[in-house]
């Protein structure tokens, strides 16, 4: 089985990455880009039968900093 | 005092604080990140700057569940002192022996430059041979020291005198222009500048030495 990982900074976490992003596209003449978050895609190619709890415990444990991350999984 | 100073794969001060612990009369062991144990009798551990694993994932993630953390963790759960530097600072949150986190610097560059700190707190053995309010000049040298954490922890740090070190001219975007904190027992600091980059006078200044000589004398006394 297949599982993708998002993992974001939180709401109300200052994002400089996407604020460069943003003011990028700007620049490129794309207006109405009101707001840009940049985050992570991490696949992971697990056993069957791994439950979403596992995979949570690994997004606390490593792939996510819950300080200031959210994360979202999907199982594929 | 007996000190122990971890090397992990990309480690770069590991030899710097070293050097700066030496100089300042520590007996001094290198242990590498795949060790399982510290060295016995130690009174502090050291985590070095760096850019450990490569700052793959996060800086510092990798780092803070390497075997040795899991050491540098119980030492510090056993009342033990631990000074974290740069991308030793990084690994401290990641393991949560400090809180926050560091984040990308809010002008997207990497910043390598000498700065001035305003010695916030006496109060623990890292800083207690400065004055109140001293101006000290450090370098720095990181793309991800820009120090954040919810409003009720930094209510917390500031109203239990936890904050070590501030900037005076804020280079990263650092929340409360914080670049030291202390944890609750006072004996772990996380800080982004590098005292053990200003131990000779050759390098451009010694306001580092305090540190290093004043952790002496407290831990031989302790």
């Amino acid at each position: 089985m297949k599982a993708r990982v998002h993992v974001m900074l939180k709401n109300g976490v200052l994002d400089p990455q996407g604020a460069a992003v943003q003011h990028a596209l700007g620049a490129l003449g794309f207006s109405g880009v009101e707001a840009v978050r940049q985050g992570k895609v991490i696949e992971l190619d697990l056993a069957d039968g791994t439950s979403e709890a596992t995979i949570a415990q690994m997004c606390d444990k490593l792939l996510a900093n819950t300080v200031i991350e959210s994360y979202k999984i999907e199982v594929l | 005092m007996r000190a122990a100073v971890v090397v992990f794969p990309g480690s770069n001060c590991d030899r710097d604080m070293a050097v700066a612990l030496k100089a300042a009369g520590a007996d001094v062991q290198m242990v590498w990140h795949k060790d399982a144990a510290l060295p016995e009798g130690l009174d502090l551990v050291a985590i070095p700057g760096g850019f450990s694993f490569g700052d793959y994932l996060r800086c510092g993630a990798i780092a803070a569940q390497s075997p040795i953390c899991q050491a540098v963790v119980a030492h510090v759960h056993r009342g033990g002192y631990a000074l974290g530097v740069c991308n030793g600072f990084q690994v401290l949150t990641e393991t949560g022996l400090l809180p926050g986190a560091l984040m990308r610097n809010a002008g997207l560059k990497f910043i390598c430059k000498d700065v001035d700190l305003r010695v916030a707190t006496t109060d623990s053995a890292f800083t207690h041979a400065y004055h109140a309010g001293d101006i000290v000049k450090f370098p720095v040298a990181h793309h991800d020291g820009n120090y954040t954490t919810d409003a009720e922890t930094l209510a917390k740090l500031q109203a239990e005198d936890r904050i070590a070190f501030t900037y005076v001219s804020n280079p990263n975007g650092s929340l409360a222009d914080i670049a030291g904190v202390l944890s609750d027992n006072r004996r772990v600091l996380g800080m982004m500048p590098h005292p053990e980059r200003a131990v000779d006078a050759g390098h451009g200044g010694t306001d580092g030495q305090a540190l290093f000589r004043g952790l002496l004398g407290q831990l031989t006394q302790a």
